[in-house]
Formats: structure tokens, sequence, C-alpha cells
């Protein structure tokens, strides 16, 4: 990391693009000479609107084109709306990256099946990019996408694109149509039937609300993936992005230092108790 | 051309029974295709088959008086639909819609059913399948209540 994981390093919006009501995409470029090292898929970077807050958000997209960041950010609380509502332009503060990868460059020849909900999509979006990339280093390739409603979708154009690549399979659900909508309707994980994968080669990534990801992860080892293949990205109320504050914490670990994308094997003993 | 014994046998649902049994399964199947939006089964119609879909998609769904219809599971090839087949009054308890052609087998209820109270064996064996599949159907609508997309990540 440049310089003290303390300092924001000043970064100006430079596009800015609807995803839905209530998700934006970001492209943040540096003010100056001065930018975070690159970042890498799985990682997030604390965004620091100047005045009111700073939240964790993890990268939705990686470009060739460094320094460039690409951030998508939904609007739940006080600091994504102040974020959200900032013009092409305006300048925030940016500390990072933070947090380890999705271990997707140490996965080569495995059939990968990643499992996304609702906004989940966003930080599994470069494990797209990454693997369509290098395509060839991957067996079979199954993205899986739950979302509450048609309207929910994100990233269209991206979609569409993977929806006609033959080289992915990419599968959208949705909880409550309109009556004009001719997709799946139903939970994530009934979706599993459509993937494709070899149970004892396949590595497994899933991201999204916790509940989903705790049926998600069922639904994997019910299909005979090891619970050592399984990883999945934690969300918690991060502070400091360093370890230190304590706000973050699920057991030992802190999610902001050891995670947010923690192996199976590590948080299984805390998805099922309440309020941790 | 597949014969719909052989349908019949390449799903997991009949997997245990043996060729005498998919043979007398089998006898009760005719092959039926659906237009896109045709109806399948009516809800409070009689559940007069179990639907095998072989190729296509059908939308299970309900018809609210003023919200209109919400279209609550879609169902793909290899699975089962029309579950009332099995539980009485034998009465549809949701629409059957075709979202595209659909080609399904249709298994005569009242013939399975008869064949069901002949062999009890292979009563069981579709009473065990029926509800491996109802089981995992009303686990997906519980957490589907869940509404488990709403929370932020």
């Amino acid at each position: 990391m440049n310089g003290s994981p303390w300092n924001p390093v000043l970064y100006k919006v430079s596009s800015k693009s609807i995803e839905n009501a209530d998700l934006l995409t970001f492209e943040l470029d540096p003010v100056g000479d001065e930018a975070i090292d690159p970042i890498a898929p799985g990682q997030f970077n604390m965004l620091y609107a100047f005045g009111i807050g700073e939240i964790p958000i993890s990268v939705s997209s990686i470009l060739p084109s460094y320094p460039t960041l690409v951030h998508t950010i939904q609007d739940v609380g006080r600091v994504s709306k102040s974020l959200i509502q900032l013009p092409v332009g305006d300048i925030i503060g940016v500390r990072g990256p933070f947090g380890p990868e999705w271990p997707v460059a140490q996965v080569k020849s495995k059939d990968v099946l990643l499992i996304a909900g609702g906004v989940g999509l966003c930080p599994l979006r470069p494990v797209i990019e990454y693997i369509l990339d290098h395509r060839e280093q991957f067996g079979e390739v199954n993205v899986l996408f739950g979302t509450r409603h048609p309207d929910n979708i994100i990233y269209h154009r991206d979609i569409i694109s993977w929806q006609s690549d033959p080289s992915i399979n990419f599968q959208i659900t949705v909880d409550h149509a309109f009556p004009s909508w001719r997709g799946n309707v139903g939970v994530v994980t009934h979706l599993i039937d459509k993937a494709k994968f070899y149970p004892e080669n396949t590595i497994s990534f899933l991201c999204g609300p916790e509940v989903m990801m705790r049926f998600g992860i069922y639904a994997c080892l019910d299909a005979g993936i090891s619970e050592d293949m399984v990883y999945l990205s934690m969300e918690r109320n991060m502070k400091c992005a360093i370890g230190l504050c304590g706000h973050c914490q699920v057991g030992p670990y802190f999610t902001c230092k050891d995670g947010a994308v923690f192996p199976y094997t590590m948080m299984k003993p805390y998805l099922n108790i309440s309020e941790l | 051309m597949k014969n719909i014994k052989e349908v019949l046998s390449d799903l997991s649902f009949f997997s245990d029974m043996s060729d005498e049994m998919l043979e007398f399964i089998a006898a009760c199947g005719q092959n039926m295709h659906f237009s896109p939006d045709e109806y399948v089964g009516r809800e409070s119609g009689s559940a007069d088959y179990l639907f095998v879909i072989t190729k296509g998609n059908i939308a299970v769904q309900l018809e609210h008086p003023t919200k209109g219809t919400f279209t609550i599971r879609s169902l793909h090839d290899g699975e089962i639909a029309g579950f009332s087949w099995i539980i009485p009054p034998y009465r549809m308890q949701f629409d059957l819609k075709a979202r595209e052609h659909t080609s399904v087998v249709a298994l005569d209820a009242g013939c399975v059913r008869k064949k069901c109270e002949e062999d009890h064996h292979l009563g069981y064996l579709m009473m065990k399948q029926s509800a491996i599949i109802m089981n995992k159907r009303l686990e997906d609508t519980r957490v589907q209540l869940m509404d488990i997309y709403s929370g932020r990540v």
C-alpha cells in the first residue's frame, strides 16, 4: 500500500452510471500523481465523503487503465447517499486496497461456481472479468445470480454479454416477477441444477446477504463441493479497515483485515450465531 | 425419438423404479405439447395429470384480483409439475402456464393412483420422490419469504 493506510488519496468522480433505483457505478481517477496500489478482485477501498464519513466498498470492475477505480455504491445510509449524490468532477478520499483477494488466480483448471445474490454481484464481477480474460485456464464456469425482482437486475450490458457467451453458463432468477418475465423464478439455490461442474474439481465463491450465502453454501455442499473449496465475502460494519477498531469482528477475525473474502471453513463456526 | 418409458428412466424421480414399474407408469403417460402462454393446468381445476417437463418452461402462477398475476416459480426440463394429483381432493392449487413451446409427458393421475394402490412398493417410491420435491419447494418458498436479497452486502 502506498503511504499510510490512514491517509486518503484524493480521487475525482470521472463518471457515474445508474444501475437501478438505488445503485450507481462510479469511475474514479486520481486528482494528482498519487494513486492507491492496484486493486484485485475481492478487495475493497474505504471511500470518504468529506465531512460525512467513510464506507467500505468492494471493487466492482478492474479496468486495464490503472489507476482508474470502479466502485458500485448502493444507497443504504448517510455516507452512501452522500457519495451517490456527488456530481461528476467532485473529489472524494480513497484508502486501500484492503483485504485478501478471491483466490481466482490460484485455481487454474478447476470448474468454477459463482453464486451472487442482489448487489453481491458487484464484488464478483471482477472475478468474472478475470476468468473471461483467462478463460483457457478454467474448466466449466457457472454464474448463478438471484435477485428480488427484474427491476433489481444490474450490469445489464455485461449480463447480456455473459448470457450470449457460450464459454460461461450465466443464469438469473428472481423472487418475484411481472407477468411478462419469461426467465427463472425461484431462489438462487434452485439454479444449481442448471450448473455444469464436477464437484470434486470445483471451487465456489459466494457473495450476497448472509442468509442467502448460508443457503448457497448448503446447496454447494449438497452438490458435493468440498468445504475447503467454498469461499464467501462477509459484510460487517468496517470502520478502520486495518483491524484496530474491532467494529467488524466476527469471532476471532476482523472482516476488514482477515476478509472480507474468507474460506468457508474459517467462517463456518460463526455463520449461525445470531447477531454476531 | 425416445418413448415415454425411456424419457422417464432418464429422470432421478424414477431412478429407483424397476423396469417393470417404469413400464407400468409409462403406460399411464401421453405426450402433450403447449404453445407459449397456453395453460397447462388451471387453479381449482381437477388435477388429472402429473406433468413431467421434457422441453420448455412452465410458470407456476397465482392470480391476484387487483395486483394481477404472480409467478411463484418457474419449472424447466426434467422437473415435475402438478403435485395435486397425489393429495385429495385432487384439485389444482395454482395455474400452470407454458412460457415457451413446452413438451411434457402427462401421466394420467387416476391411472397412476390406481397402480400405486395395487402396488404399494411403487406407491411408496412415488410418494418418496414426491415428498423430496415438495419438501425442497417448501424450503425454497420459506427462503423466498425471508426476502433474502434485502440485506446489504
